[in-house]
């Protein structure tokens, strides 16, 4: 009793230390930003052919000795590494390693690149074509452009671009193309070889291929990392991968995966490269190309496979508008730098550097970490729509809302994203019903504006049956949300401190802190967050709050003000689908499920579950529909011991922990649960005061 | 001879403090900075560069790209001059606090001693930059407060004993060529510091024939013993770049390594036997046989012991007749990957020669330029002919070669033979056979480099050598990325000019390779350059040990490395090098706070 006692108070010290730092943050919003260029208005002046047919000599690494990348393919198989394993795998499985060796070569032929001018001319000029029909501009920072120039000569470069579309790669390796810079390797995924022509000239434009899963195949492993390592080692070119891994069906960021980081973080950490630069780029569509698609995909209409002449058939998208891509080309940052004062000593000193390590767990949080701050960088400097902000109004105000209204309050958000540091393309001269309306006509698709108001266009509401009714408006509320959602991990930060406020119901902070804490534990797939710094979190958000007088707070509160009230709820009314959503998934979990289950099988009952709810009404939570936000609560779920991942025969199992399971989400429920005995079982003390919190402030949510 | 003297001087008369037996050699060295007073380097009348003194191949010698060198390399100009402090001020030096009860029982021992405030500060540093820079332009806060010259054993162990009686500091003295801060005095040192010189133990006691063995004084300096050694016709074959000063018994308290090792190995598989002195006694084998199995070996506390557990009086050491040949070799490779593989297979095939190194590119352009004034238009002609052939004609790059310096021992069909091997390797690295001339330069750089940072200290340049040894499939990442760091960390603290920062593998070994660096920079507009060079000098460090290299291979830890010990050895083998000290020495009478 008496630790927990001082557990408190030291916390409360600490909570109100930090915050005296806090007050001396620097101002967020007048982080100074690139101007942008818009590369099209040369391509829509003068010839696309002698564009693509110009002279190409890019700015390469100085300590570069080119060679082919069949070269690059016979160095990786005589590698030690390569070889050590072949050796290795001959020995245990009693085969020749000539045997071994040959399907190592098959690997590489299936992997390899093989990059060509001719190729990369070819979709200069295709490409040009086709953005100039597709987009209205694509702005890029110069400044950005530069910086990358002097980083690509100095050491070995890894570009980290966001991942929201399939144009992501191309765009970019055209945007090198056009500013003669070296074109890069592009890791992509095995599906594209599937489309026959397509997948060999996305290989001779550069893109080399990975298997979606390899995790057990030493051989697979061992050539893949080897082949990334030597490119990277070598300086051959840039290497382009999307730490989230694939595209983002949601807009927001993804989590990001770890695997191919740790690769190409290797060669500095072993000391063959002496640094390697991370360069997050930034890439925001005013308008994505699949996000009809991806509505689909979400609701469990499947992703159709990757073929040429499903390609073809994307043609009729041609036609339309997907107005402007910002990409926004962040500051190199040398992994040498993040790693000094963190991983000094080499930790590979007392082993052969060519032989496969597991890297050490040290290791393994400095990859993730790396990971999470650039994803963070990312998130930073993404573009938003004035669009974006009227999505996320939009939401808060269905089926209808006045249009003046609108106006306003877009204006309203504008101003509160920018204190939040919200990276707004907004021109000085554009008034705000322009905006608006500009990008009503753009996405006619979602919303559009009926006698003074505006509507979602959720088509056939009328004739079709409850089922389809419901089917059609969670598909346009979805891709409303795809935009709200640019939104989030800007505001994720002060609106989980407005939505503990709620919870709470108290002023203290330590205890909105914890509940603030909790919801963060719960939101970590959710949403991007830094590991490990929930009170940094915590400050930053009652900071950002503090600022646009929402709040005010003392030593030991925090309390808001008369008018912070408005901002208050419209922060905690925008995350309200994730609360309601998860509410909803784990009471699906506690009361419908008995027995272990499969992804396979969780995502469709949640989806029926909820589907009902809707029909019936309920519910008005569509976005629990979200296959996303299924998987999302379900890893949450994973992380906080309510759910067991196992693994049985090839497949994983979720086995759920059902008691810890019930009384979790019969906190959900309402009412109280009977007692929290049972519950507090297997769970900290602490936590169980934080899923306190979250009840009771479910409880004034759904009030 | 000298002491004879002084000890009959003593013998009727016990003056305030009997004069320093060592005078008339510590009057030919320099004082402020390294080596003799004679030899130099100058600029002339005509602005050319050029060294004094008889003593080197290259005294007296007009060298005429090497202003050009300097100015190219460091942005120096040679009217920016500093000049350093003409003598001693004798005012500003510590006063000599000694207890009047030991200078009683001092004169009695009749060993002699100085409190003069030149020989204390002679012996009060060692060679780091940051030591000359003091001499130059400073003073320091500690120094010993008096001098003795013990010249036998038995003197050495009297004042031991003394020591431990009055409870005071003994730090050993021997060439004074340190260069890890082992002989600067701790500042926070309350007890009176004795600075026990043992240049008067400079006596060959016998020669061993019949097994090859040399018991020595442990005074005696390098170059010393080699000339002795060889009037019998033997030789040691130990020979560190400062052999001309460095003596036996720093050597064993270092673990010194030699140029030419592979011949003749290092100081710890030359060393048969060795006697120390310590507060708990003498430390000493029962015999002198080439290896034994009794526990761990004594020797290998003592030496590496850096003058922490007792002072070395006599050692034992392996001799061998001098050779009846020697030939320098020199080799070009286009690069310096191509170098380091090819001293990669000479050592995989252990043929190395007696040295072997491998210069990189700044380094050969560094030799280059100490290249006399070519005596005939002949030479001249023929050393334009040889560049032509190997930059045009062999398509070498000037300015990415490099160049691997030889130096063959034996007997003459054996070198010959040797050579032959070594040269043919080479050649399957894409290296030329570029002559004697070039090698013999190679080496003798190493023995004047000291000499030139004198030069450079004159000219607001200030740089320092450091070492370390690393696995062989390392020495390219190592090499490479300390020298970029060195670039970096400079660019970083404000240095104007890219500094000098070169290397060379200067060892081989089967696993792998000694490494030494060669770092300068122009200081100019840096208010503290001491303190800008010692960080990037310990970030040079930080990144030797984060890419595979040891904390030192042959010049120690001293105090200038301790801060890495821990990780060096782990805390364990801390605790036992600890352990032992405490057991040895648990007043901390040897208080010079080396290494642990």
């Amino acid at each position: 009793f008496f630790s927990l006692f001082f557990l408190v108070s030291f916390c409360s010290i600490a909570v109100s230390h930090s915050f005296f730092i806090c007050s001396q943050q620097k101002e967020l919003t007048s982080k100074k930003r690139d101007e942008f260029e818009d590369i099209l208005e040369e391509r829509r002046l003068s010839s696309d052919l002698r564009y693509a047919m110009k002279c190409y000599t890019p700015v390469i690494y100085k300590g570069l000795s080119p060679c082919k990348p069949n070269a690059i393919k016979s160095a990786v198989l005589q590698s030690e590494q390569v070889q050590y394993v072949i050796k290795q795998l001959a020995k245990e499985m009693g085969e020749s390693p000539d045997i071994i060796q040959e399907e190592a070569m098959e690997i590489l032929d299936e992997m390899g690149h093989s990059m060509q001018l001719g190729a990369v001319r070819f979709f200069a000029f295709t490409l040009s074509k086709i953005f100039k029909q597709l987009f209205q501009r694509v702005c890029v920072n110069e400044e950005g452009m530069q910086r990358l120039q002097h980083a690509i000569q100095e050491h070995p470069v890894v570009l980290l671009p966001s991942h929201r579309s399939y144009v992501d790669f191309l765009m970019l390796s055209y945007l090198l193309y056009t500013y003669d810079l070296a074109l890069p390797v592009i890791a992509a995924g095995i599906d594209f070889l599937g489309m026959k022509i397509v997948g060999e000239l996305l290989r001779r434009a550069g893109a080399f291929f990975m298997r979606r899963s390899f995790g057990g195949n030493r051989l697979y492993w061992a050539v893949f990392s080897e082949y990334v390592k030597t490119m990277l080692r070598s300086g051959y070119a840039p290497i382009e991968f999307f730490l989230e891994g694939t595209r983002s069906r949601t807009a927001k960021t993804l989590t990001p995966k770890f695997g191919l980081l740790s690769i190409v973080m290797e060669p500095f950490l072993k000391r063959e490269v002496f640094d390697t630069y991370l360069v997050p780029i930034s890439i925001s569509y005013e308008r994505i190309l699949e996000e009809s698609l991806y509505a689909y995909e979400l609701l469990g209409v499947p992703k159709p496979k990757e073929s040429t002449s499903g390609l073809l058939k994307a043609r009729r998208i041609l036609s339309d508008n997907f107005g402007t891509i910002h990409i926004y080309v962040g500051q190199p940052v040398s992994l040498r730098t993040l790693a000094s004062g963190r991983i000094n000593r080499c930790p590979y000193n007392l082993v052969p550097r060519h032989l496969p390590q597991k890297p050490s767990e040290d290791i393994q949080e400095f990859v993730s970490d790396v990971a999470y701050k650039m994803e963070l960088l990312q998130i930073e400097n993404m573009v938003l729509s004035p669009w974006v902000l009227v999505a996320a109004i939009l939401l808060q105000n269905l089926p209808a809302m006045d249009f003046e209204l609108l106006i306003e309050k877009t204006l309203w958000l504008k101003g509160l994203t920018q204190t939040f540091g919200g990276f707004i393309e907004w021109p000085d001269n554009l008034c705000a019903r322009k905006a608006v309306l500009s990008g009503l006509t753009l996405h006619a698709n979602i919303a559009r504006l009926v006698d003074g108001h505006v509507v979602l266009n959720d088509k056939g509401l009328e004739d079709g049956a409850v089922g389809e009714i419901v089917f059609k408006r969670a598909l346009a509320i979805l891709m409303c949300a795809t935009y709200r959602n640019q939104l989030l991990n800007v505001f994720v930060r002060p609106s989980l401190v407005a939505v503990a406020l709620q919870m709470t119901r108290s002023f203290r902070k330590e205890e909105v802190y914890s509940c603030f804490s909790f919801l963060r534990d719960v939101f970590s797939d959710e949403f991007i967050f830094f590991p490990g710094i929930s009170l940094k979190d915590f400050e930053e958000g009652c900071f950002l709050l503090t600022k646009c007088d929402a709040i005010q707070t003392s030593q030991q509160e925090i309390y808001p003000t008369d008018k912070g009230s408005v901002i208050v709820s419209f922060l905690s009314a925008m995350f309200k689908p994730f609360v309601e959503g998860y509410q909803l998934i784990f009471r699906y979990l506690s009361k419908e499920t008995k027995e272990a289950f499969t992804e396979k099988q969780l995502i469709p009952g949640v989806r029926n579950f909820v589907f009902q709810l809707l029909e019936k009404g309920n519910t008005q939570c569509y976005e629990a529909l979200s296959s996303d936000m299924q998987k999302n609560a379900l890893a949450a779920l994973v992380q906080l011991g309510a759910v067991k991942k196992k693994k049985i025969v090839e497949t994983l199992l979720w086995d759920p922990a059902t008691k810890f399971l019930n009384s979790l989400a019969g906190c959900f429920c309402l009412p109280l649960p009977f007692g929290f005995q049972s519950f507090s079982q297997g769970f900290d003390k602490q936590r169980e005061q934080s899923c306190l919190f979250l009840i009771e402030g479910l409880l004034c949510v759904l009030e | 001879m000298l002491f004879l003297q002084f000890l009959g001087f003593g013998f009727f008369d016990f003056p305030k403090y009997i004069l320093n037996p060592n005078a008339s050699e510590q009057e030919l060295l320099k004082w402020n900075g390294w080596g003799y007073n004679d030899s130099k380097f100058i600029f002339n009348k005509k602005g050319q560069a050029e060294f004094t003194g008889k003593r080197y191949r290259l005294g007296g010698m007009v060298l005429p790209t090497f202003k050009e060198w300097i100015e190219k390399t460091f942005g120096a100009s040679l009217e920016h001059k500093t000049t350093s402090r003409a003598s001693l001020n004798v005012n500003d030096v510590p006063p000599s606090i000694v207890n009047e009860e030991f200078l009683q029982d001092l004169r009695a021992t009749k060993i002699s001693y100085s409190q003069d405030a030149e020989d204390r500060v002679f012996r009060a540093h060692g060679h780091c930059l940051h030591e000359i820079f003091v001499l130059r332009e400073g003073m320091f806060k500690r120094i010993p407060d008096i001098v003795v010259w013990p010249v036998c054993h038995e003197d050495v162990v009297k004042i031991v004993e003394l020591a431990c009686k009055h409870n005071l500091c003994i730090i050993p003295f021997g060439g004074g060529t340190s260069v890890s801060s082992a002989l600067e005095c701790p500042e926070e040192e309350k007890r009176t510091i004795v600075s026990l010189d043992t240049s008067q133990m400079n006596r060959i006691l016998w020669i061993d024939e019949k097994n090859l063995t040399a018991c020595v004084e442990a005074g005696i300096v390098g170059q010393d013993l080699e000339k002795q050694l060889a009037e019998s016709g033997f030789c040691t074959g130990h020979e560190p770049d400062s052999m001309e000063f460095s003596s036996l018994g720093g050597w064993v308290a270092t673990r010194a390594s030699g140029m030419k090792k592979n011949i003749y190995g290092n100081i710890e598989d030359l060393v048969i036997h060795i006697k120390m002195v310590t507060p708990r006694g003498i430390v000493e084998k029962n015999c002198q046989v080439p290896r034994m199995s009794t526990g761990p070996d004594i020797h290998h506390f003592i030496m590496g012991s850096e003058g922490t557990l007792g002072v070395v009086t006599e050692v034992t050491i392996k001799i061998r007749p001098v050779p009846e040949y020697q030939k320098y070799g020199s080799v070009v490779f286009p690069n310096f990957e191509r170098g380091v593989a090819c001293l990669r297979e000479v050592a995989k095939q252990r043929c190395a020669p007696a040295s072997i190194r491998l210069v990189d590119n700044a380094q050969f352009q560094f030799g280059h330029a100490l290249k006399p004034q070519v005596a005939s238009i002949f030479t001249s002609f023929l050393d334009g002919l040889k560049k032509f052939y190997i930059t045009k004609f062999k398509g070498f790059d000037p300015n990415i070669l490099c160049v691997a310096t030889l130096l063959f021992e034996g007997d003459r069909e054996k070198v010959l033979q040797h050579e032959k091997q070594v040269y043919d390797i080479a050649t399957k690295f894409g290296g030329l056979a570029a002559g004697e001339d070039n090698g013999q330069r190679g080496y003798m750089l190493t023995f004047v480099i000291a000499y030139i940072r004198d030069l450079g200290l004159d000219y607001y340049v200030i740089g320092e050598s450091f070492e370390t040894s690393v696995p062989w499939d390392r020495v390219l990442d190592l090499c490479r990325n300390v020298k970029e760091r060195i670039v970096r960390e400079c660019k970083e603290k404000g240095v104007q000019f890219a500094p000098l920062s070169t290397c060379r593998v200067t060892q081989t070994y089967d696993a792998g390779a000694c490494v030494y660096f060669y770092f300068a920079f122009n200081y100019r507009g840096i208010s503290d350059p001491i303190h800008v060079y010692e960080q990037i000098e310990r970030a040079a460090r930080e990144e030797i040990l984060a890419n595979g290299g040891s904390l030192s291979h042959h010049h120690g830890v001293g105090k200038l490395r301790k801060r890495w010990m821990k990780e060096s050895i782990s805390d364990v083998g801390l605790g036992m090098l600890r352990s032992v000290k405490e057991y040895v020495d648990p007043n901390n009478i040897f208080g010079n706070k080396n290494l642990l």
